[in-house]
């Protein structure tokens, strides 16, 4: 086991610093200089050099990169460009809005997905478990934006029931209302994401279903939710708990739609604002902020696949291959 | 399926698989009538609309009727030639999608399952991570460093899609490669490509089919949200996540322009994903040998 999760240390540490230079790079690919946004219209070119001077586009590329890297190490993500606000203290800021939504939404999708998801298979020939399976078939086809729209007209415009938007200015210091203001989006990603993870829930379990380990089991005299809890469990959560890792860290920045159907100030709108300012500083902190968090999630996973299935612990990574 | 079928009653298997393959004509059925619909109503806008595009005549935000089938949005413009516009961008936005992770995706997945250590290591690593980032984030990246084009919407889905390609066509590949009859081809002097070609690609193409139809329905989602976030085809082209986004303040004073995209979305995305599901079922080899 210390092998292993030193070999997965150091394969995340390599990922890491591998995904840092892919992204400084292609962020330097990209057409139009971040000193534009800064100048305004027509400006002269003293005007743009000393802006890029300011914000040291000018220097060469490894030079660049060396001095991003050095900001990095002492745990600095950087100044904006646009706003000459250190990026560190806002992603820090928007993650108080994303981490919550996120996590709330993935544990609600998990509660809702996994009930569901077995049901749609143990009970495939009722009509409620072809209810299930033609719910979640729908909840995949369903644009996250559109259903956020609908429920904001029918839950906040018409019930007025909570609020259509915003997040309040101090944050969680009113935990009330940050919490109100969370809950349709909460609601409206856990039910887009529950849709897809149902599909896998039940597929998995009809693996387990029809495999000899659980009519052995059955044959053998265990009732078939004894079967089910010791072994249908545990084989079945190995699959399932690989798709539960992208899942969350998918959601983790693909929450930027719904943010931005909610007005909701998380990471995933500061990456669209920079991405539009063409922030470097911000786009790059958000981008390696989240591959962190995308490379610990994978991890997480991995090594709850390796406690739940001996069979995997021989290999470096579990589950997808 | 497994090395085990033999062992099994026959003639169970077989009712089920013929009872799989008749539902999976079904589902095929229901869903191509859907997504054919919407093809369909694609396929005309090139030749026909109601109305011209910047035709604001209409009034502001009439309700459905008076000429204007599903009435105007909020400069005057009519709603039902908006959507059959939609339709066609839909269309597109899946279609270019998909072609784009097909032929980068299979070409990377066959090339990593034919690498070895450290190479197909790397190249796995590499997907893993690609994978976890969300579609739209990479699309954003694209859709930003070029302009806010359609084409740069295909473009930008279509290549963060053929990392989920590319990872597919590696497991799968590497799973025909570990047959024994790729054993048996090689050992009797097949060449490589012959292969590749006569025994790899033919046992790949049902499983590849199905994911790229799906992949599909997830890209004219992808498009619908970049098109919402205003990253999407520019104005007057009315995507449907446009339209949405421009309704979306008028929603319940006239729901009309906020539902219609929105229904032709999920039919378009229902259809499409019952064709997998029933191709899926009529196409999965293991089915097809045992017809009699």
């Amino acid at each position: 086991m210390a092998r292993y999760l030193l070999r997965r240390l150091v394969f995340l540490v390599v990922s890491l610093a591998l995904a840092s230079v892919v992204l400084f790079v292609l962020l330097r690919l990209l057409p139009g200089d971040p000193a534009n946004a800064l100048t305004s219209v027509g400006a002269s070119p003293e005007q743009i050099a000393a802006a890029r001077h300011a914000i040291g586009s000018d220097k060469p590329l490894p030079e660049q990169f060396t001095h991003w890297l050095g900001q990095l190490a002492s745990g600095d993500l950087g100044t904006s460009f646009v706003s000459s606000l250190p990026v560190g203290p806002e992603v820090s800021a928007r993650l108080d809005v994303t981490v919550p939504l996120t996590l709330a939404a993935f544990v609600l999708a998990v509660l809702i997905a996994v009930p569901a998801g077995f049901v749609a298979a143990h009970k495939r020939h009722t009509w409620y478990g072809a209810l299930l399976s033609g719910v979640s078939q729908l909840g995949i086809a369903i644009p996250v934006f559109w259903l956020g729209m609908i429920f904001i007209a029918v839950f906040a415009l018409n019930a007025g029931w909570l609020p259509a938007g915003g997040f309040p200015q101090d944050g969680w210091s009113a935990p009330a209302d940050a919490i109100r203001s969370l809950v349709l989006p909460v609601v409206t990603i856990a039910l887009v994401m529950s849709a897809s993870l149902i599909r896998y829930v039940r597929s998995a379990t009809l693996d387990v279903l029809g495999s000899d380990y659980l009519r052995t089991a059955r044959a053998l005299g265990s009732s078939f939710g004894g079967a089910m809890w010791r072994h249908g469990l545990r084989n079945a959560s190995v699959p399932v708990i690989s798709v539960l890792g992208i899942e969350l860290a998918s959601t983790l920045l693909g929450a930027v739609v719904v943010e931005s159907v909610y007005a909701l100030p998380g990471l995933g709108s500061m990456l669209a604002t920079g991405i539009a300012q063409h922030d470097y500083p911000v786009i790059q902190g958000v981008l390696f902020v989240s591959t962190l968090a995308v490379l610990l999630i994978g991890f997480a996973a991995d090594l709850v696949q390796r406690i739940i299935d001996p069979r995997l612990r021989g290999r470096l990574s579990g589950g997808a291959r | 399926m497994t090395g085990t079928d033999a062992l099994e009653p026959a003639r169970p298997k077989n009712a089920a698989r013929a009872g799989r393959r008749v539902r999976g004509t079904a589902t095929l059925v229901v869903g191509c009538v859907l997504a054919g619909a919407i093809a369909l109503l694609a396929l005309v806008s090139l030749f026909w609309l109601p109305f011209p595009a910047d035709d604001t005549s209409g009034g502001r935000l009439t309700g459905p009727g008076e000429g204007h089938l599903l009435g105007t949005d909020k400069l005057g413009r009519d709603l039902f030639t908006q959507v059959m516009t939609g339709s066609r961008i839909a269309v597109e936005a899946g279609l270019g999608s998909v072609l784009i992770a097909a032929v980068i995706g299979v070409t990377l997945g066959v090339l990593a399952a034919f690498a070895q250590g450290w190479l197909d290591d790397t190249l796995s690593a590499f997907l893993d991570i690609l994978i976890a980032f969300p579609t739209l984030l990479l699309a954003m990246l694209i859709v930003a460093a070029r302009s806010a084009t359609l084409g740069s919407a295909v473009l930008a889905i279509g290549l963060a899609q053929s990392a989920v390609v590319a990872r597919l066509a590696r497991i799968l590949v590497k799973r025909v490669l570990a047959q024994d009859y790729i054993t048996a081809a090689r050992t009797s002097g097949t060449s490589w490509p012959r292969t590749v070609l006569g025994h790899v690609l033919p046992n790949i193409w049902p499983t590849l089919v199905v994911n790229l139809a799906l992949q599909f329905g997830l890209a004219v989602l992808a498009e619908a949200g970049l098109s919402y976030l205003g990253l999407g085809a520019p104005p007057p082209n009315a995507s449907w996540g446009r339209m949405l986004q421009e309704a979306q303040a008028t929603f319940t004073t006239a729901p009309a322009g906020a539902l219609a995209p929105g229904i032709l979305l999920v039919l378009l995305v229902i259809g499409v994903n019952l064709i997998a599901d029933g191709l899926r079922d009529t196409l999965d080899p293991a089915t097809r040998r045992r017809r009699t």
